[in-house]
């Protein structure tokens, strides 16, 4: 079966002063349609620079390279920079993690609705309008007729990042990118927006990415998740099965840091991954997680390639999964 | 919408009227007017006689306020020397000093404007270092001293433009350029760097995660938000333009509002003086009102609450 995006050994340079800076290193995965696909990781760990290759709007000096790049039928990595255009925003959306600063203070709100879709389809304005109204009762915003009349800094950030939302399914895409999407809402938006997501894409069976930071996001939402470090994947599988049997050391680590309920008590102790993520500038060479890995040994210096446990579920570390631990961590959605 | 105009307004009328008050007291304090309009050889009967005879003698306040009661209703007083109407004199001239100020505004946003954004989306590329060089040097040298070199070269060796005088349009060339110039740098830079800024924003991201063509992202969303302090900055330019037309003029024997202002401090033509005063700041005062109107306009978040 053909997937819906295909990515294999995916690499993007950034020329920095200070050095090659090796944003994304070697990323492979497939997404299908209806199906939701997690990039986990820390800040700069290359989940934000994956996407944005993805769409080819990287900054301007950035070097992208891969083995295959497809999106449905598409060779994204032979795709002329106009029909990439079209393709943006049509096919593929993306939503990004500041809903205060997205959207341009200069312009209603329904002249930024309706200006991608009158860009990529031939609709009159009066459809496109009708378009807006429908998709922004579609995630909730009441009264859309007069909302459309109104400019960025009159909403709150939970409505503009549903506005985010709504403009990004303007064109019907089959891919949305969700980079970050509730990090800067408070705790009780951010959940309202990620069901909003999640329902939005099983209503219109689009392919989503989904980054973020959060494993509880993950966890409720993800199907398969890829866990990243230093640009790289260094674990990846289903959701249940990564966070009920994790593998690699950085993904133990991290799943040791968030409290679980009913196991962890007050007055535990959370864990914390001892050292700081190092800068891939320059030639890099063996395990990235080495230097705060508690299980690292001198063979560490290798390089190490994605092992594959089964179909699907794999990791990039030389210590084998009999090492990983025997009881696993419950999975609370 | 309407309360902003209105207390850009009642600013703009208080401005006039601080602006008309300082100067009226500065030109008092410059000199005696009677002894200036005496001449010379004046006996100190006569300096007293003239002084009477002008209304010197009475208090400044009256003075002022019997001088603002006439200007508000248009009568600006009559020149000693030339035994002419203010208003008269003044409005022969406007017409120069009009046509210049607008070319030179043009020139300058017409050169700064498309400059400063070669300049931002080609960072650090030869045309961002033209555009650098050329604000520097607008910079950097005096405008009357480019209104000779102008003359010199393009006037007297190549005889392709007349050096003095307002007959023609092709006289208002080079004191255009000379004036217009002055101006450029300070727009182009912030250009430059308002569009550097507003491209490396997160809207410009989204934009261009929508799909939209370049030239949609450049001239709708970038420029668009680059230029709303450009508009502001441009009043002050325009002031300062004011200013340097009186220079401007001189040098090119435009006979002008700047020209006349020139002559009549020569010969403490106060009447006169203080009325281009009093127009100039007026003038200023409504430009400045103009850019605030315009960045209302341009600016939803100063338009809409």
């Amino acid at each position: 079966m053909k997937h819906l995006l295909e990515v294999k050994h995916l690499y993007v340079d950034l020329p920095l002063p200070a050095g090659m800076l090796h944003a994304v290193r070697d990323v492979s995965f497939h997404l299908d349609m209806g199906e939701t696909l997690s990039l986990v990781g820390e800040s700069g760990c290359g989940k934000s620079i994956t996407a944005l290759a993805l769409m080819n709007i990287l900054p301007p000096k950035a070097i992208r390279r891969a083995e295959i790049l497809r999106f449905e039928d598409t060779d994204l990595l032979r795709l002329p920079d106009e029909q990439m255009a079209s393709l943006r925003g049509a096919k593929m959306a993306m939503i990004f993690q500041e809903p205060m600063t997205s959207l341009d203070p200069c312009y209603t709100i329904g002249n930024q609705l309706v200006e991608a879709i009158l860009e990529h389809q031939r609709i009159s304005k009066q459809e496109a309008r009708g378009r807006a109204v429908y998709l922004l009762d579609k995630v909730g915003i009441t009264g859309a007729d007069s909302r459309l009349k109104q400019y960025p800094h009159q909403l709150s950030g939970g409505l503009r990042q549903r506005i985010m939302i709504a403009m990004g399914l303007m064109c019907g895409p089959s891919l949305i990118i969700a980079d970050e999407p509730t990090t800067a809402l408070d705790v009780t938006i951010q959940a309202q927006i990620l069901e909003l997501l999640a329902s939005l894409q099983r209503e219109f069976n689009m392919g989503m990415i989904l980054i973020t930071h959060d494993l509880g996001v993950v966890a409720r939402v993800a199907d398969r998740l890829a866990i990243m470090y230093c640009g790289q994947v260094v674990e990846t599988g289903p959701t249940a099965d990564v966070f009920s049997k994790p593998i690699h050391p950085y993904t133990r680590g991290l799943l040791d840091c968030i409290p679980v309920p009913g196991k962890t008590r007050p007055g535990d102790k959370l864990g914390s991954i001892p050292g700081i993520v190092p800068t891939p500038i320059g030639d890099l060479f063996g395990c990235s997680f080495r230097n705060r890995c508690s299980q690292a040994t001198a063979d560490c210096i290798q390089d190490v390639d994605l092992l594959e446990l089964s179909p699907g579920r794999a990791f990039r570390c030389l210590d084998r999964p009999e090492a990983c631990r025997p009881e696993g961590l419950e999975v609370r959605t | 919408m309407l309360i902003y105009f209105l207390k850009r307004l009642g600013l703009a009328v208080l401005v006039t009227i601080a602006v008309s008050m300082i100067s009226f007291m500065m030109i008092r304090v410059s000199g005696d007017p009677a002894i200036a309009l005496a001449g010379e050889a004046a006996t100190s009967e006569e300096i007293e006689f003239v002084r009477e005879q002008y209304g010197f003698d009475r208090p400044l306040i009256i003075q002022y306020l019997e001088w603002a009661s006439r200007a508000i209703r248009g009568d600006l007083g009559e020149s000693p020397y030339m035994n002419l109407p203010v208003t008269q004199m003044i409005g022969n001239r406007i017409g120069v000093t009009m046509t210049l100020g607008v070319c030179a505004l043009s020139f300058a946003v017409l050169l700064s404007v498309p400059l400063g954004v070669l300049a931002a989306i080609r960072p650090n590329t030869w045309i961002d270092r033209l555009a650098l060089t050329i604000s520097v040097i607008g910079q950097a040298m005096p405008s009357f001293w480019f209104g000779l070199i102008m003359i010199i070269v393009l006037g007297v060796k190549f005889r392709l433009l007349p050096i003095s005088g307002a007959e023609t349009p092709a006289h208002f060339i080079m004191p255009t350029i000379a004036l217009g110039y002055y101006a450029t740098p300070a727009i182009m830079r912030l250009v430059r760097s308002g569009m550097l800024e507003v491209l490396s924003s997160d809207h410009i991201r989204t934009a261009k995660a929508k799909g939209l063509r370049w030239g949609k992202i450049l001239f709708k969303h970038a420029l668009r938000n680059a230029i709303i302090p450009v508009v502001a900055v441009l009043a002050v330019q325009l002031g300062f333009m004011l200013g340097g037309s009186i220079v401007i003029e001189t040098v090119f024997a435009l006979h002008g509002i700047g020209h006349l202002a020139w002559v009549s401090i020569g010969r403490s033509d106060l009447p006169v003086v203080q009325a281009i005063v009093l127009l100039l700041s007026i003038i200023y005062v409504v430009l400045t009102f103009l850019s605030d109107l315009l960045n209302a306009f341009l600016d939803p978040r100063i338009r809409v609450k």
